[in-house]
Formats: structure tokens, sequence, C-alpha cells
């Protein structure tokens, strides 16, 4: 077990702590939980507008001539394809297919890129990185402790950081990004997001991150805006049946079965896991990820057995209860018989059989602003 | 720390108000906080025979599992089955609305073994360092 004394702090822990804050450690950080409750929380960013800390994320600066082959060689997705000031969401692989990271790659310029990574596999990720750019020619600077995050997420989200910018914030488009100052401060505002709402992501230097934190605060009393913790995060994310690491996508999972193919561009010429990659998507899947929701009143917790008239077909790599549903939700792999929408299946619940159905994620319909 | 004097507690974070033969049973007031929001409960059905310290039902909030352990032993005469559809009645009031079950007492001797309030709220601030 991991003691208070050795986890990681982001530089808005005392506001945690003065907002009434639950903190837990996570990933090796010591993060909030929750403020208010999970179930509230999660209705106030599906409802107007929430912000989270999320300052444990992983950045990954890359720089020089070889920049954009190094990372067009390490991700799945078409690095080329990308425009300045924009961003993609992104695999990177092993040789053998199994998935290093989920990640995210802003695009400065041609010579210039960070990537936000998870938390949990920051050292990993940069240490694999370094392994694969060999001699190459890039600066690769992990920059995760010098750099907080915050995440504005709900519908109200544009409106409210407009109050604190002087860029016009509808000019940035989903999944763009723009460097720019809030509240005095540069910092690096992006819309994209984890909750299925549009929203931003601001990155910012670790110093400035407690006055910028407590002036969208300020500015949020309009709007009724809340502290998040990392509990209705999960439920967001979970709704929209997003993959999260560590539970859906792993170094031993295969991406294809995840549905993840679209960030898989095999017709771009050689990355790492290609070969292996392409041979999957020839074979085709014999498992398919799901969304499992259940048809009685209760809560979908991850390794939860899924059945089909009493015999095993898998177990939830996810799950959680869904307050906007109200019941419990899931993911989980199954073999291709059983991943059509509407499948009846069991969740085996404390020895207890609970009917439940196959659902194609989201499990409700996403308002990003595309 | 809201914790009534006319109750006893067990280590589980259970109370029991006992009238006579009768008792109900609930969590309390630190076990609903923290557990958190709690969105599902798990209920005996009537005249299931609770034994003491055996698990007779289950709590469930968005981030945990909790067993709900029996503080004495008997047979169950309600059943707060507002909870099925209410669960976070547990939450807002938990020594009132939130109720769980009420039994019949087997024997007023398994009473001896539980904490005074006093002796739960040292518990409980135990638990808290």
């Amino acid at each position: 077990m991991s003691t208070s004394s050795n986890l990681k702090t982001t530089p808005l822990t005392t506001i945690h702590k003065e907002l009434g804050g639950k903190l837990v450690p996570f990933a090796g950080w010591q993060m909030p939980i929750q403020f208010q409750g999970v179930m509230q929380e999660h209705q106030c960013v599906r409802d107007g507008v929430g912000i989270f800390d999320v300052s444990h994320m992983g950045e990954i600066e890359i720089q020089g001539p070889s920049a954009k082959s190094l990372i067009q060689k390490l991700m799945t997705n078409d690095i080329d394809s990308m425009q300045d000031n924009q961003a993609l969401y992104t695999l990177m692989c092993l040789e053998h297919g199994g998935v290093v990271d989920d990640l995210l790659v802003h695009r400065f310029s041609e010579n210039h890129y960070f990537l936000c990574v998870n938390a949990a596999n920051t050292d990993k990720d940069f240490e694999w990185i370094l392994k694969n750019a060999g001699s190459c020619d890039a600066t690769i600077r992990n920059t995760s402790l010098e750099t907080a995050q915050f995440a504005v997420q709900g519908k109200n989200s544009e409106a409210l950081l407009q109050k604190l910018c002087e860029v016009s914030l509808n000019e940035i488009k989903y999944y763009h990004f723009k460097k720019a100052k809030i509240h005095k401060f540069e910092s690096i505002i992006a819309r994209t997001g984890y909750t299925g709402e549009d929203g931003f992501e601001i990155y910012i230097d670790a110093g400035h991150a407690e006055p910028v934190f407590r002036a969208i605060l300020d500015a949020g009393k309009d709007f009724k805006l809340q502290p998040i913790g990392l509990g209705a995060r999960d439920t967001l994310r979970m709704e929209m049946g997003y993959a999260l690491y560590g539970n859906e996508i792993n170094e031993k999972s295969k991406p294809l079965e995840a549905g993840l193919g679209w960030v898989i561009k095999l017709g771009k010429k050689d990355f790492i896991g290609r070969a292996e990659l392409e041979k999957q998507k020839l074979a085709g899947n014999k498992r398919k990820l799901v969304g499992i929701r259940l048809l009685d009143r209760g809560v979908l917790r991850p390794h939860y057995r899924i059945l089909k008239n009493g015999i095993s077909v898998g177990e939830l790599t996810s799950g959680t209860f869904s307050p906007s549903l109200n019941t419990g939700i899931g993911l989980c792999y199954v073999s291709s018989e059983y991943s059509e929408p509407g499948t009846q299946l069991e969740v085996e619940i404390r020895k207890l059989s609970v009917p439940a159905e196959v659902v194609k994620p989201p499990f409700l319909p996403t308002r990003v602003k595309k | 720390m809201e914790v009534p004097k006319d109750l006893l507690y067990t280590l589980e974070h259970e109370w029991i108000r006992v009238d006579g033969k009768r008792a109900v049973i609930g969590i309390s007031q630190f076990a609903q906080e923290q557990l958190g929001d709690i969105v599902f409960v798990e209920l005996p059905e009537m005249g299931t025979q609770l034994e003491k310290e055996s698990p007779f039902g289950v709590v469930e909030s968005v981030k945990t599992v909790s067993d709900l352990y029996a503080p004495a032993s008997g047979k169950v005469t309600k059943v707060n089955k507002e909870l099925e559809t209410n669960p976070e009645m547990i939450n807002s009031d938990p020594y009132g609305a939130g109720w769980i079950v009420e039994i019949e007492l087997s024997s007023e001797e398994d009473l001896k073994t539980l904490l005074d309030p006093d002796a739960y709220i040292e518990q409980c601030e135990k638990e808290l360092e």
C-alpha cells in the first residue's frame, strides 16, 4: 500500500481541501474522488458545467526536425493528416499489437507536438518513446510535473471560460486547441474531454494553476459551476462507453476487439504494431467490446461475470451505476455471436442472475460540439 | 457526527433501536457518509431469521458494495421496501426514513455486546485517524 507521504500532489490540493474534497490515492497521486457527492456532481456536468482537476495526467513534449516521423512511427492514427492546433486521439501499440497507452497528440507545428497521456502510464510511455527515438533528431521532454491540467465540461463551459479569455472560444472547434491567455496566464485551451459534453481541457504551468482555478471558480458562480471528483469522471465516461486504459485496454488486449479500429490507420506506412494489427484485422474479431445494461435496478462492477442461459460468456472490464439511466451499466468483451445490440444476457451479481442486455455505446447520446 | 443517544451500535456501523421485543435496524450517519451516494439496497424477505453478526443484506454506493451485518438475531417483521426505489433515503435520513428492517429479537442477551453511543463515537474517531 502506498502511504499518503509518497503520493504526488497537484498544485490544487489546497483548494480541494477548502472545497471539502475527499482525497484518495489514484495512479500515484493524491486526487479528489468527490466533493458534494458523485450523483450530484454527475448531474451538474450533464445539466450545466463542472470543473475537474486532472493534473495527474501526463504531458510529453516532442520537438525537432524528426518529431513528426517519430510520432508517426509510434502511433496507430495518422499524424500526417494533422493541421496546426489540432488534437488527435490515438493508440500507441507494441509490436504484437497490445496497447502501450491511449492518448491525445496535439500539434503546435509540423516540428512541435505535445502528448497528453494516462497518469499511470506517464513514465512507461516516456521510456518507450525515448527507446524508439534512438538517435533521431527530436527533443523529448516529460513535462508532467510542471504542467497542471483542468477540464471544464458541460454545455455552459464556453460561456463561462469566455469571461476569462480574450480569444474567441467558439473559434476553437472540436479536437482543436489554441495557445491563449486565461485570466492573464498563458495556457493551452483544447476543445476536448472525457464526459460526452461540450467542454475544454486547459493545460497551464503548475505555478499558475491555483490563481486560474480560483478565477474559474469565481466566474463560475453565475453558472452554478461545481468542482467534480474522479468518481463522477468515471460515471460520465462510462455513460459514453469510452475505454479506460487498465480496464478495457492494456498491453495484452486487441484494440480492434475494443472497437478502436477507427484510430488504427493501416493505410499509412509502417508504424509499430502495424503488421500484427493487419493480421488481426484480416482474421476478424472473435470477440467484441459491448455495452451491458441491467434491466432491473442494480450496480455493475468490474469482473462481474456475464452469462447466457447460465453459461459464462465474458467478464465486465468496467461497471458502475449510471445516474442518467438510474441503473447499472458496464463494458464487456463477448464473443461476436452475443454482440448484437438487444441481445439478452444475464449478469451474475452475488450468485444471482440478473437480466441485462447488450447496448451499442454510448449509453446516452453525446453532446460534444462537432 | 450525529449519534443518537437512544440507539446501540455495531463495529460495522449498524444501529439498532430496541422497543420491547421489537427492534429496528439501520446504518449510521458515519456509515452513509463514508459510503457516499447509496444507489441500491438488497433487502431480506419478511420472516427471514437474521443471525447476529451475519450478513443480511447489501447497500451499494456508486463506488462500493457493503454488507449489512445483523446487530442481533431475530425474525424479520418489517422491511423498508421504499428503499428499493429511494435508496438515497439512507443518506438523507439514516436514523429515520432510511431505516432498513424491523426484527423480533431472539434474545436480549445479544444486545449486551453492542456499543453504546459513547463507545461508538470513539470507534468512529479511531477510524478517521
